[in-house]
């Protein structure tokens, strides 16, 4: 019999970023007893890395906005696969959200009169973005982590779950993992678990994702039987740093074309003006000249198309530097420099300026930048019920980048921490009502922590067997170069293969060293989970043989009207694990009401 | 920025012609291997690569020589705060740290003095996030209907020390705990003195924390010698604008006779219930335990 | 509204193992330099301004060479002994002692208690600590929190009689273009004269408890406009506050030292136009 430690909750929620934080929050202010379990020490999430703002139709800049334009942004932006309630939901309540933190001790940047002053961003029609300098995730999460402190949430830090344990009656009842410090293993016996476990970018190469993206959410959803959706839709941010090698993938946000840098080829010509797709082309500007004075002026102006959607102008990078008109690291230049004054640059761009300076050192407000597309953010996840975060599995609820809908095939610059707001909320809720309505104490089952315990201790038991290391690069390379920004038949194929050689080297992966804090084991727990979710990736990119969103086919370059009303679902059925089969289906998207169907053809 | 004259600056720790050539030559690396039973120094060298900082050395290591080596990060990009370390004795964060900005030689990477080691470059920071529940929250006024309205001016005080990303050097820096250990249950730290600046300069906020910082955190423990503003990452003025300003806020609660007899003369308290509440709550320092 | 009216504090274990050598510290650069540089600076000024205030003599230049310059070290001159046309209106007659110790109380009493020379004196004096991660050479520590140290929370209150010595040595400066005999006009006297209060005055007004009196004590700016706006004019004074207080200690012994080298008649005090 395995040694554990047991804790037992009304509410654990799995993860400490925004979500997660704003999930726990929730469920606490309800009175129920909770816990927050998190891979790092608590406000290191990735949330911090957010830079941008927090997108939210306040209308503080532009009194024309309002939910609806923001509802239609979000659907255009995601190519119409988004979960329409989830989409709506999302653009209503996202103001209340903004302004719930600043009643919490946010500070963000300030109009002229005082108000939340909000900045542009792509794919957003009015400047939207509610935001601090460029580093708002960090004055996000610190804001909810000190609401946290005072709220008696347990805080389980250094602790990372390997699996959700079920009851008999197939109920998600609580999870297991181990304290990173000890390596001490831990049960959590809960009658609503939420899952808040972010990305997946940690199976690229390039990411700007941190090590803790590794799809844990999805991968544990999946092994206990939940639905997930639109795996296929990744998301490739534009703008990540190419150089110095050891930076390569850092995120260079994109409020940096928002204050008014341009993108440029090798030649100075702004590219992005040869790559307008036919869906935006009526809304944006088609000389420089305009895309300049609309800067100043949104109303009489079209906006300009280095901040279309992420996927185009990700797209775009990649054609430029394709046909040899890239930077000399295999970029292209962002030019804020010879547009914008030094002193404007520093202050709105604070930590792009130190990143720059310190990491390549280059200065920004003097010289171009460097970038290129990273992997950023996985638009598909856990398939949950918009209204309540509930997935498809009783006892199981997700919030954040691990559940999936709401962004549909793309997901616009700023929509990412206002939906951990409003649906890290919404799960608390989900949750909580789940758990007051839960009869008795949830049970587990002392055969299933065995059998996980045993797994995970499995690999101090071998001699000689492979290095978690080398299995985690191969991975990374692979998913690279055969599920990147541009996808084939022929490579997914060829991914899906190599995947199954990877799961096979990682039963026999071998650790030195003890449990405390041993990185190399933790790597090795890691790693089921980033082959489960990039299973699921190239499964998902092989089915969906069209071009949408953050999804991109060499061999379907164009969309089909027929795949996109459908989503393609994703389960295990009996056999559970990251060894076992992955089932797809494609099932049709949630039928939207005509009222909002007429939103979206209102055009403008 | 406050600058030394020349003659008075510390050394610089950039060497002052960055090595030219990086591509055949090594990088060694002195790192703390170890728990709370004892621990040295280990040498490893490797081949230098081109613009490399100190944490993708220490992730070579692992995947390679060191494979159990602990250390914390999650970023890489000076915004999480966690791979703090002290490099060539000094705390740095290792993301953040270029190869080729240091002096020629070995490079020693240890672990964070002031706080108990957990194994290698890891230690157990729970002093921070205990101190942390010590600050009372942010407590504004109702809003009113059309939301709260501050200035740029106002706001921009307490962002920057919002800015800060909780690495902890600047607790680790501190001679106060660092060559104390004693004073830690009566002493927050300039984290946390920089955090109660903030709420103390918010225009919203209502409650009045001097006496709690002055009592109960420790804010008279602080000679200001300022290594927390030297080490900061996110050149925050520790010193300058967040500890000094509190002394002087305490200074008018406490040694302002002028301040005291308007006080005595208006029947005013220093003082709001909130404050009150929150230090009649606070039991005091713990009892030491010491820890295994 | 959501106010948490408690403070529940969890208890810090103290006593943990700690990582790294168990050396004082394991830097290599020269982090000695900084303290030594400081504390000879700091020694030499001392032992000068001692000497120089118990002296007694050669601190005024007066109208015999045609010329009004008194030394900052000397000003305002109160004592009954002072040399004639140095006084102001009030004197103390019965004080027999060199004058300068009625008046170096408040500049000692202000740089003592200045922000910026605390950090300069313990760490390069105390060596609480000698720089930064390098250990503490004292076993146990205090602070600020108990007597003596805790006086240095007077520093505001030297700020303002500093403030009274600079006008008075701003008007020395003002009556040194006076030549008695000649006329207005300008020496190289009077130019130090000028320089040295300029430079006090910097030292005062970048002083942190000013930067605290001007505007940085109000919670909102925004309902304070004006001392928004004196605050706004200090606080990058007050980032160079270490500079000036350099620049002013090194300039006023120097100031001493030119008067005092004139008055006993070493050198002659150039007069430009």
């Amino acid at each position: 019999m395995p040694e554990y430690e047991t804790h037992r909750y009304d509410v654990i929620v799995i993860g400490a970023g925004g979500a997660g934080l704003r999930a726990a929050i929730e469920a606490r202010a309800r009175g129920l007893r909770t816990a927050l379990v998190c891979k790092s020490l608590l406000g290191k999430a990735h949330t911090v890395m957010a830079e941008g703002g927090v997108a939210a139709a306040m209308g503080n800049v532009y009194s024309e906005d309002n939910w609806q334009v923001h509802f239609r942004d979000t659907m255009r932006g995601g190519k119409y696969l988004n979960n329409w309630r989830m989409a709506q939901l999302h653009a209503q309540e996202a103001p209340d959200r903004v302004y719930e933190l600043e009643s919490w001790g946010a500070l963000f940047d300030r109009t002229k009169d005082g108000r939340i002053l909000q900045r542009d961003f792509g794919g957003h029609r009015y400047a939207r973005l509610a935001h601090v300098g460029d580093r708002t995730g960090l004055e996000l999460i610190r804001t909810l982590q000190q609401r946290a402190v005072h709220m008696d949430i347990d805080v389980f830090m250094e602790c990372k779950v390997l699996r959700l344990l079920t009851d008999g009656d197939g109920a998600v009842s609580g999870a297991i993992g181990y304290w990173r410090p000890t390596g001490d293993m831990v049960v959590f016996e809960s009658k609503a678990t939420v899952l808040a476990t972010g990305s997946i970018g940690r199976s690229y190469t390039y990411t700007s994702n941190s090590w803790e993206s590794t799809g844990d959410g999805h991968a544990m959803a999946m092994w206990a039987g939940a639905d997930v959706i639109e795996m296929e839709c990744v998301q490739f941010h534009p703008t990540g740093m190419v150089w110095p090698l050891s930076v390569r993938g850092l995120l260079v946000t994109e409020g940096v074309r928002g204050d008014g840098g341009a993108l440029k080829n090798s030649e100075d010509r702004r590219f992005m003006f040869d790559y307008i797709p036919e869906m935006f082309r009526a809304e944006t500007a088609d000389t420089e000249e305009e895309a300049d004075a609309w800067y100043e002026d949104h109303i009489n102006y079209r906006r300009t198309p280095d901040l279309l959607p992420r996927d185009e102008v990700a797209r775009a990078i990649n054609s430029e530097v394709k046909a040899g008109r890239g930077s000399p690291h295999g970029g292209v230049y962002l030019d804020i420099a010879s547009r914008r004054s030094p002193e404007y640059i520093r202050r709105r761009l604070p930590s792009m300026y130190h990143q720059f300076m310190e990491l390549a050192g280059v200065d920004i407000t003097s010289e171009p930048m460097e970038v290129g597309p990273t992997c950023h953010y996985m638009m598909g996840g856990v398939r949950v019920d918009a209204d309540t975060e509930a997935s498809t599995v009783p006892g199981l609820f997700a919030a954040g980048e691990v559940a999936g809908g709401m962004h549909g095939a793309n997901r616009l610059g700023g929509n990412s921490l206002s939906d951990l707001l409003v649906f890290g909320r919404r799960a608390g809720i989900g949750a909580s009502d789940y758990a007051e309505g839960r009869s008795g104490e949830p049970s587990v089952s002392p055969a299933e922590i065995e059998e996980v315990v045993a797994d995970a201790l499995s690999p101090f038991g071998r001699d000689g067997g492979e290095n978690p290391y080398d299995i985690h690069q191969d991975l990374q390379s692979c998913m690279q170069a055969l599920v990147g920004i541009i996808r084939t038949g022929s490579e997914l194929e060829q991914a899906l293969e190599k995947l199954e050689e990877l799961k096979e080297r990682t039963g026999k992966v071998s650790v030195s060293g003890g449990r405390a804090y041993n990185p190399g084991w933790n790597l090795a727990t890691d790693l089921p989970s980033m082959l489960t979710v990039s299973t699921a990736i190239a499964q998902g990119a092989l089915h969906r043989k069209e071009s949408r969103g953050g999804h991109t086919r060499d061999d379907y370059p164009g969309p089909d009207p027929e795949l996109g009303k459908v989503n393609f679902v994703q389960r295990q059925n009996a056999q559970r694990g990251y060894a076992a089969p992955v089932q797809i289906t494609p099932e049709p998207l949630p039928q939207m009401p005509a009222e909002l169907q007429a939103l979206l053809e209102e055009g403008h | 920025m406050t600058t030394e004259p020349a003659a008075l600056a510390s050394e610089p720790e950039t060497a002052t012609a960055p090595v030219a050539d990086t591509t055949d030559s090594t990088v060694t690396l002195q790192v703390w291997r170890g728990d709370p039973d004892g621990g040295a120094f280990a040498e490893y060298s490797l081949p230098a690569n081109e613009g490399e900082v100190v944490l993708d050395v220490v992730h070579r290591l692992q995947a390679g020589p060191a494979p159990d080596l602990a250390c914390r990060w999650n970023c890489k990009a000076g915004k999480c705060g966690s791979c703090s370390a002290e490099i060539n004795g000094r705390p740095r964060l290792m993301c953040m740290t270029r190869v080729d900005e240091l002096p020629p030689g070995p490079i020693t990477v240890a672990p964070m003095r002031t706080f108990p080691i957990i194994r290698d470059l890891v230690t157990d920071v729970s002093f921070n996030f205990a101190m942390a529940k010590l600050v009372p929250a942010f407590s504004p006024p109702p809003p009113p209907a059309e939301g709260y309205r501050m200035q740029q001016i106002d706001v921009e005080r307490g962002q920057e020390f919002r800015k800060c990303i909780e690495c902890f050097m600047c607790q680790d820096v501190c001679h106060v705990i660092r060559d104390h250990e004693e004073n830690k249950p009566a002493y927050a730290g300039p984290r946390f003195f920089i955090r109660i600046a903030e709420l103390e300069m918010h225009p919203l906020d209502t409650n009045d924390r001097r006496d709690l910082v002055r009592q109960q955190m420790g804010l008279g423990m602080c000679n200001i010698t300022k290594c927390c503003t030297e080490v900061c990452p996110e050149h925050i003025k520790i010193t300058d604008n967040a500890i000094i300003p509190m002394k002087e806020r305490v200074v008018d609660a406490d040694f302002d006779p002028v301040g005291w007899l308007g006080r005595k003369i208006l029947r005013r308290s220093k003082t709001s219930p909130t404050e009150t509440a929150a230090i009649s709550a606070y039991p005091g320092p713990s009892p030491s335990a010491p820890a295994g | 509204m959501a106010t948490v009216e408690k403070a529940t504090v969890s208890p810090v274990t103290i006593g943990g193992t700690r990582g790294g050598p168990d050396q004082p510290t394991v830097r290599k650069d020269r982090w000695w330099l900084q303290p030594v540089v400081t504390a000879t600076v700091l020694t030499s000024f001392v032992v000068y301004a001692t000497w120089a205030a118990f002296v007694n003599k050669d601190y005024y230049v007066g109208a015999t060479e045609h010329r009004d310059l008194i030394s900052p070290f000397y000003s305002p001159c109160l004592a009954g002994s002072c040399v004639p046309g140095s006084h102001p209106h009030i004197v103390l007659s019965q004080w027999m002692i060199s004058p300068a110790i009625l008046i170096l109380i408040v500049p000692l009493g202000f740089r003592l208690t200045c922000y910026y020379y605390r950090r300069a004196y313990y760490r390069s004096f105390w060596l609480s600590p000698p720089n930064c991660a390098v250990a503490d050479a004292h076993g146990s520590y205090s602070g600020e929190t108990r007597f003596p140290l805790i006086l240095q929370n007077v520093h505001r209150w030297f700020f303002y009689l500093g403030l009274i010595l600079n006008v008075i040595l701003t008007i020395d400066a003002v009556v040194s273009y006076n030549q008695p005999g000649i006329g207005i006009g300008v020496t190289v006297g009077s130019l130090v004269l000028t320089v040295n209060a300029v430079l006090l005055w910097c030292y005062s007004l970048s002083c942190h408890s000013c930067r605290h009196l001007c505007g940085g004590q109000v919670r909102s700016f925004a309902k304070h406009p004006i001392r928004y706006r004196l605050w706004k004019f200090v606080t990058p004074l007050n980032a160079h506050h270490m500079n000036f207080a350099w620049a002013s200690l090194v300039f006023v012994a120097l100031t001493d030292l030119y008067v005092r080298l004139v008055a006993s008649g070493t050198i002659t005090d150039f007069r430009l136009f």
